[in-house]
């Protein structure tokens, strides 16, 4: 049982982090019908970034741990957002229009630059990273047959917790309530219609892609929290889990997107607390495939009708 | 502007519109570039430092302002002469200043600035030449018809490069014994890799070109290929002639496998599927001790013999029964032949199935699904043939990667690989068959041959390894050609099947045709 309820709240953290992602790929996809395959890793970037800003505040001397994570977090937002703005400028804009699997060829061909360009300038070695943040409360104490277990809720899950759903409402209430939301949700459904009504277009995508690489921003830093180690290729499996949990949820659906962020994130624990480790990327990979074959609309996902 | 002289004179305006277009985009340019090259991190003693790279970060800044400013002046705005002499001038005395500043002590300065000055120049003038020879690239009447009097040119060119590389490929291997007797076998191993690639392009093309399937995971077979013939081998003994079509049937197998269950779904949902199946089976073979080794690989795979001549020293050995003298450089030559006789046998087998009903179906397929379903096609089945017979080709890849290097691991088999094979297809223009060869050529033996150039270490220093930007390369020229020429290099689709006429599918009428 302890056990159990660990597992849980190592999986909820995970599984945060995951739907930051996921919500940039699901928006992506609602508004331009693409998989925004460097997404995993702009999120990459976002905790290069991070660490770099890290780094940087302890050399010239704020060590003020608060301070330090908000000034980084923020930076991290606003540096990413200039990249994932770039990529949608130079890659998908000039293909609007054109045969369905060029803007995903693209994607892929971003996606190896972004891993090649940090990999040329950053090195191909991995990052490590102490702990910054120590400490929790003890929720359970127990007893099993090997010894005594204790279920722990560390600080830093509970900011990385926190902040998600801190994000998550912000967000909605975005998307809800503000004109560009408004605008977002025009661009979705027809976009054709909202060009005609008004609706600066191409100004509403560039904005989708920045706010995307913003939260992937968020979620990279409490990657490189969390485990503290990064290197050039942690966006490939990440981006995958993700887009895993936005299929899931529902593509084009942003509760949608959380639920399954959480969701792959609680599996991908289990099964490694409860069977293998080596297995746990197969059992994400397999639920791609047999969610997209059997389940194309997700969980809560309209399904998708398509025009000819 | 509809005359192809330049305007003459020099407009205060447009040149300012220029620079602050130009200033833009530096400054994005720094915004994104602050975090990467000012900035380094690295594993130190007692953790990470950071370290600063002003001058790298500045070289980045000017090279962005100054390119867009240029391209901006000769080829979006178009520029007057006076203007472009005026802009091309500072950009190559800031070139010159830059590269002085960079370099330490007065003569190093110097020599740096003249090199400097020289590169910036050499660019300028390229840029002008090719701004000249597209004739300015404003006649937009004229130069649809000067396209579509070179289409056939075009076709004529391919068609006699194509004879010629052929004629190449066969004399290749006693060409670089002949001219480079000290260095064949590394230009041969070079050759018998590019010829790798070019096999595994052309099989993917049949189902990215061909079909319009795109699929990420193409790797998998390659690993299965490879895998079959080396647990053939080690288990039951089997030699590399035995197990080469067990292979391609197993891989092909495994297409069926895997692709019964995928392709009923839409094309980029496709992608990502093959994705997943292609890294489901590189996790499997890493994990899979008993069966495959796990990370450790299979080794001592058996080299192919010669009707059961091994290529050996001494008694029974290749050499010894045709009384030459033996030469580790024979082995390599027969290697190459056999993976060159394997890309023609694929590509054979391509041309004549595009002639096919099977091969027309893709094709059609390719251009538009609804179409093909109301023709009454069964588009399952066609695109499972295209899924399988792309699979087998690429398991007879991966059978002879196996007997090449005689070792293998899960290691080779990463998505890397795949995005290496779809980009070589993708640049030589999807569908295109010579295509695939010049892009495999260009991509794998150019980045190879720029290490031996002397004069690019001597201005990037004595540990530039170009090898480590090929992906880079790559992953740029994936999106650059896709942006400007969306179908490739080669950027004609001709239907193999014709009513009358034929008629060419240019890369501008691209937005017609829904490829899914």
């Amino acid at each position: 049982m302890e056990y159990f309820v660990q597992q849980l709240v190592n999986g909820l953290t995970l599984g945060s982090i995951y739907g930051l992602i996921a919500i940039g790929y699901t928006m992506v996809y609602g508004i331009i019908g693409m998989i925004n395959f460097a997404h995993g890793d702009i999120f990459m970037i976002g905790s290069f970034i991070a660490l770099a800003t890290f780094l940087g505040l302890m050399a010239i001397g704020i060590t003020a741990l608060p301070l330090v994570l908000i000034i980084v977090l923020i930076v991290a937002m606003l540096f990413t957002s200039a990249w994932g703005w770039t990529v949608e400028r130079l890659a998908y804009r000039p293909l609007r229009g054109s045969f369905r699997l060029a803007p995903l060829i693209t994607a892929i061909g971003m996606s190896i630059v972004l891993q090649n360009f940090v990999q040329v300038t950053q090195g191909a070695r991995v990052k490590p990273l102490p702990p910054q943040i120590q400490g929790g409360v003890t929720l359970m104490d127990g007893f099993t047959e090997n010894g005594p277990i204790v279920v722990q809720l560390s600080y830093m899950q509970m900011i990385i917790i926190g902040t998600t759903l801190a994000l998550m409402i912000g967000f909605s209430l975005l998307i809800s309530r503000t004109s560009l939301g408004r605008a977002q949700r025009a661009c979705e459904q027809d976009r054709r219609m909202a060009a005609l009504l008004g609706v600066n277009v191409d100004r509403t995508i560039s904005l989708t892609f920045v706010m995307g690489a913003a939260l992937a921003a968020v979620a990279g830093f409490m990657f490189l929290l969390l485990y503290g180690v990064i290197d050039f290729y942690i966006g490939f499996l990440a981006g995958v889990k993700a887009f895993t949990a936005a299929v899931l949820g529902g593509i084009g659906s942003l509760p949608g997107a959380m639920l399954g962020g959480l969701l792959i994130g609680l599996i991908e624990v289990m099964w490694s607390g409860y069977f293998t480790v080596e297995y746990k990327d197969v059992a994400a990979f397999s639920i791609l495939a047999i969610v997209l074959i059997f389940m194309p609309s997700g969980l809560l996902g309209k399904p998708e009708v398509e025009k000819v | 502007m509809s005359d192809a002289a330049l305007p003459t004179g020099f407009a205060v305006a447009r040149v300012a519109a220029s620079l602050r277009d130009a200033a833009v985009a530096a400054g994005l340019a720094a915004v994104l570039a602050f975090f990467f090259l000012a900035l380094r991190t690295d594993i130190a003693t007692g953790g990470l430092t950071i370290t600063t790279r002003w001058f790298l970060f500045g070289t980045a800044v000017m090279l962005v302002f100054f390119g867009r400013l240029l391209l901006n002046l000769f080829f979006f705005k178009r520029g007057t002469g006076a203007e472009r002499a005026v802009v091309a001038g500072a950009a190559v005395l800031a070139a010159g200043i830059w590269s002085a500043i960079g370099a330490a002590g007065f003569g190093a300065g110097l020599r740096s600035m003249l090199i400097g000055m020289v590169a910036a120049a050499i660019v300028v003038a390229i840029l002008a030449l090719v701004s000249h020879w597209r004739g300015g690239g404003a006649q937009a009447a004229g130069d649809k018809a000067l396209k579509a009097a070179g289409m056939p040119r075009i076709s004529i060119l391919t068609s006699w490069l194509g004879k010629a590389l052929f004629a190449f490929a066969v004399i290749l291997p006693f060409f670089f014994a002949y001219f480079f007797p000290k260095q064949d076998r590394q230009y041969i191993d070079l050759a018998i890799l590019i010829m790798t690639y070019i096999m595994l392009g052309w099989g993917l093309n049949i189902v990215v070109g061909l079909a319009g399937l795109l699929d990420l995971g193409y790797v998998a077979f390659y690993a299965v290929g490879a895998y079959s013939f080396a647990l053939l081998a080690q288990n039951f003994g089997f030699g590399f002639w035995l197990a080469l079509p067990l292979a391609g049937i197993l891989a092909g197998c495994w297409g069926l496998v895997l692709g019964f269950p995928v392709l009923r779904l839409r094309g980029d949902y496709l992608a990502i599927v093959t994705l997943a199946f292609g890294e489901i089976i590189r996790v499997v073979l890493l994990n899979w001790y008993d069966f495959t080794n796990g990370p450790d690989g299979i080794s001592g795979i058996p080299k192919p013999t010669l009707f059961g001549l091994e290529f050996k020293r001494g008694e029974g050995g290749f050499a010894d029964f045709f009384g030459i003298a033996y030469d580790p450089i024979q082995r390599f030559i027969f290697l190459y032949y056999i993976i060159f006789c394997l890309a023609l046998l694929t590509n054979f087998v391509t041309m004549r199935l595009r002639k096919l009903p099977v091969g027309r179906a893709w094709e059609a397929l390719r251009e538009d699904e609804i179409a093909c379903r109301s023709l009454g096609i069964n588009t399952t089945n066609t695109k499972l043939t295209a899924f399988a017979i792309g699979a087998m080709f690429g398991g007879f890849a991966g059978s002879f990667f196996a007997t090449r290097q005689g070792f293998i691991s899960p290691e080779s088999f990463s998505f890397l690989e795949s995005a290496i094979i779809l980009a070589i297809v993708v640049l030589g223009g999807l569908g295109s068959q010579i295509g695939v060869v010049i892009s495999s050529v260009v991509m794998i033996g150019g980045i190879e041959l720029l290490r031996n150039i002397g004069f690019l270490k001597q201005v990037f220093g004595p540990e530039f390894e170009p090898t480590q930007y090929r992906m880079l390369i790559f992953g740029l020229a994936m999106v650059l050609i896709m942006v400007w020429k969306p179908r490739g290099l080669i950027s004609t689709r001709e239907p193999t099947a014709v009513l009358k006429e034929r008629k060419r599918i240019g890369a501008d009428m691209v937005a017609q045709g829904e490829g899914h």
